[in-house]
């Protein structure tokens, strides 16, 4: 389908829970969508027949600096298109829905979301941290996370180059 | 009515094991030899592949790539590589795409090596690991002819490739092709695919049906092994990939149920001929002399955007999305990748059958730990 | 007749005696047969089972790989050990039995590699447990992983064995 009459028909399927639309590269279209009105959003692209969008290609979380944002990227079998769906959120108490009831598969992309970034997916059957230890401290992919010099007792820090050697053996750089 | 009681048992397994999917982990909780539940433990390999991209430039990030997926690193950098392309609009010229064809589809054929390979070494079968892992050799020795390394290449860079083929490598590329797709698989299948044992221990064992393949966003072989026809190389096709004729193996339920570990296991040994096949018609297709590279802008910075694009890689869809901000460095990479989404449907299979068959089962589905903890 | 008691003649010619050390003949055997323990974390576990191969056979140098710590002697740490993996890659050598011998395989285990700028990596394996020989490469060829078990036997065997040192 083209991509103008992709975006005509979203408007017309999803009214009130859709902010804004744009083309993406790639034949792809983004779709922002309100946070109150995700899953019924997300419900209406994957059952309304005219739209289709059954598949969960990929979910990520994304830190836009001033604010969050969920991404799902989503395909229609049917018609053949691409769509990303983005939520975005407040850095404060980043909180969404989880669409794990529509989408079984996107359990633990919501997971790694919430292990990286902090976001909360409120619904979550198992929302704990993924990759990283249960007893890690901060969300390393924010931008402004510092990494933690020591963990439980293993030192980690990584000195720098440009600092006055302490102990070095002076085998040069 | 059972006249025992019984208790269940918690089981440790992993993080290391003799396994060579990676560091990955189990707990089990088994009612004598019958599952119960199984449930992963990942991020023993989280490297932080996506924070590291977001310090270094756009062409920097390659050799990371590398290391998603370190046993098929070449069909790793052409995806990423594919995705900055699409984002900044680069036109690849037409000789590299075809070496980016010929290089990944080598590396596909040397990736289900391992993976096969991998899985019957899991079931005992040490042997048949050794044989593949003596093709491998070959693999390996025309990677390092034409780009330098044995195991992570390195060899897609933004715009075209890094080398053009050596002198003889055409010659030994087909002799290498050749003897795996009418020699080798020949000899495989007779001493090991039609094995009563391996039939016994791979038929109806984790049989995932289409419908419960699509909800967890199973993709690759493990989706073509339950029925579903879809290959991003014929459905969306990226480089080259539309001016070969091969086919899409499918699972048809040879020796079993439709969706069965054996299912999985025979769509990736077909799927070697036929990587073999496309192998041979893009070297016929090759004509002489042309750019290998496109010429970038210095400094190099993509315009502002993002993009997702997926390329098949041996494990299943590879995707990555690219945020860009119109800076040197990527400001948000994220790799979406197979054997993730294959790790999360074993805790819905593993309940009611045996520990044994558990590791059959993870065994088919392929899985490598740094595509899933990146 | 008396021919036959006279050793001190016989010693020079005699191709069935062997004079050595109760150390040299031990550490020749130790270092020949040196199992090592399977610890394949990343990228370098696969040159790790080429070197356990068809081509570049360890096995000939009396090389095989044990799933278990408690049948082998050396720990190649192939690949990157982060900060979760870490206790355990620990434990796993505690579990070992004296002697053992420690070869850190690759970039990752020598200093962190190109994941040094990661934040959950641990930089170099030597930050936990002694190590023996470092083998710098990205992967390192399976030629020079032989060598490194090369320099272990070499270690072996100028070892003392029996009286060890008070310390």
């Amino acid at each position: 389908m083209e991509r103008a009459e992709l975006i005509s028909l979203l408007s017309s399927r999803l009214g009130s829970a859709l902010l804004s639309t744009a083309e993406m590269r790639n034949d792809d279209t983004l779709v922002v969508v309100d946070r109150k009105e995700l899953v019924s959003a997300v419900g209406t692209l994957k059952n309304d027949p005219a739209l289709g969008f059954t598949t969960l290609m990929n979910h990520l979380g994304a830190d836009y600096r001033d604010k969050l944002a969920v991404i799902y990227n989503l395909w229609s079998p049917a018609l053949r298109n691409k769509i990303t769906v983005k939520v975005y959120l407040d850095r404060d108490n980043p909180e969404v829905p989880s669409l794990e009831r529509a989408f079984h598969g996107i359990s633990w992309y919501e997971r790694e979301t919430y292990d990286l970034f902090g976001i909360r997916f409120t619904g979550h059957s198992n929302l704990k941290r993924l990759l990283l230890p249960d007893d890690w401290e901060g969300h390393p992919l924010r931008k402004d996370y510092v990494a933690p010099q020591s963990y439980n007792g293993i030192e980690t820090g990584r000195p720098d180059l440009l600092d006055e050697p302490a102990a070095a053996e002076g085998t040069g750089v | 009515m059972s006249k025992y009681s019984t208790q269940e048992m918690v089981l440790n397994m992993g993080p290391h094991h003799p396994s060579t999917h990676g560091v990955l982990r189990f707990i089990l909780q088994t009612d004598g030899e019958m599952m119960v539940k199984a449930t992963p433990d990942i991020g023993f390999l989280h490297r932080g592949i996506e924070k590291i991209a977001e310090g270094l430039p756009w062409q920097s990030f390659l050799p990371y790539t590398d290391r998603i997926d370190y046993v098929a690193s070449v069909n790793c950098n052409l995806g990423y590589a594919v995705a900055v392309e699409r984002l900044a609009g680069i036109a690849v010229p037409e000789r590299a795409d075809y070496l980016r064809v010929i290089a990944a589809e080598l590396s596909r054929i040397g990736s289900h090596f391992i993976g096969f390979g991998a899985l019957l070494l899991d079931l005992g079968a040490v042997t048949p690991f050794v044989h593949a892992l003596r093709e491998r050799e070959t693999f390996n020795d025309l990677m390092e002819m034409l780009c330098g390394a044995r195991l992570t290449h390195n060899y897609v860079r933004i715009g075209g490739v890094s080398q053009d083929l050596p002198d003889g490598f055409a010659e030994q590329c087909r002799a290498f092709v050749d003897h795996v797709e009418h020699e080798f698989l020949d000899e495989f299948n007779t001493l090991i695919s039609r094995n009563t044992i391996l039939i016994n221990r791979l038929a109806n064992v984790g049989v995932i049906s289409a419908e419960a393949a699509e909800e967890y966003t199973l993709t690759g072989p493990n989706l073509r092994g339950s029925g579903v026809r879809f290959d991003l190389r014929k459905d969306e096709p990226y480089s080259v990939y539309e001016r070969f004729a091969f086919d899409v193996p499918v699972g048809t339920g040879r020796c079993g149920s439709l969706g069965d570990s054996y299912d999985r296991y025979f769509v990736r040994i077909d799927e070697v001929a036929q990587s073999c096949r496309i192998v041979r018609q893009a070297l016929d297709q090759l004509r002489a002399g042309g750019e290998i590279r496109a010429k970038l802008p210095k400094p190099f910075t993509v315009p502002a955007g993002e993009v997702y694009v997926r390329t098949e890689s041996p494990r299943g869809e590879l995707g990555f999305y690219l945020i860009s901000d119109g800076g040197k460095n990527p400001f948000r990479v994220k790799i979406r990748t197979g054997s993730f989404s294959a790790m999360t449907i074993i805790e819905p299979i593993s309940q009611g059958v045996m520990v044994a068959d558990l590791v059959a089962i993870i065994g088919s589905l392929d899985i490598v730990a740094p595509e899933i903890d990146r | 007749m008396l021919e036959r008691f006279n050793m001190v003649g016989r010693l020079s010619g005699d191709p069935d005696l062997v004079l050595t050390t109760v150390d040299a003949a031990v550490n020749l055997a130790r270092a020949n047969s040196l199992w090592y323990l399977l610890m394949g974390l990343a990228c370098c576990s696969i040159e790790l089972m080429q070197t356990g191969g068809p081509r570049a056979d360890i096995d000939r140098f009396g090389s095989l790989f044990r799933a278990t710590p408690r049948q082998s002697d050396l720990m190649i740490v192939a690949g990157t050990v982060t900060l979760k993996m870490a206790p355990r890659l620990r434990r796993l050598y505690d579990q070992m039995a004296e002697p053992k011998y420690v070869i850190a395989m690759g970039s990752c285990a020598n200093c962190g590699g190109p994941f040094d700028l990661s934040y959950s990596v641990l930089r170099g394996v030597d930050k936990i447990i002694p190590v023996d020989v470092y083998l710098p490469g990205c992967p390192p060829r399976p030629e020079a992983l032989t060598e490194a078990l090369l320099k272990v036997q070499e270690k072996i065997r100028k070892e003392r064995y029996f009286l060890k040192k008070e310390a």
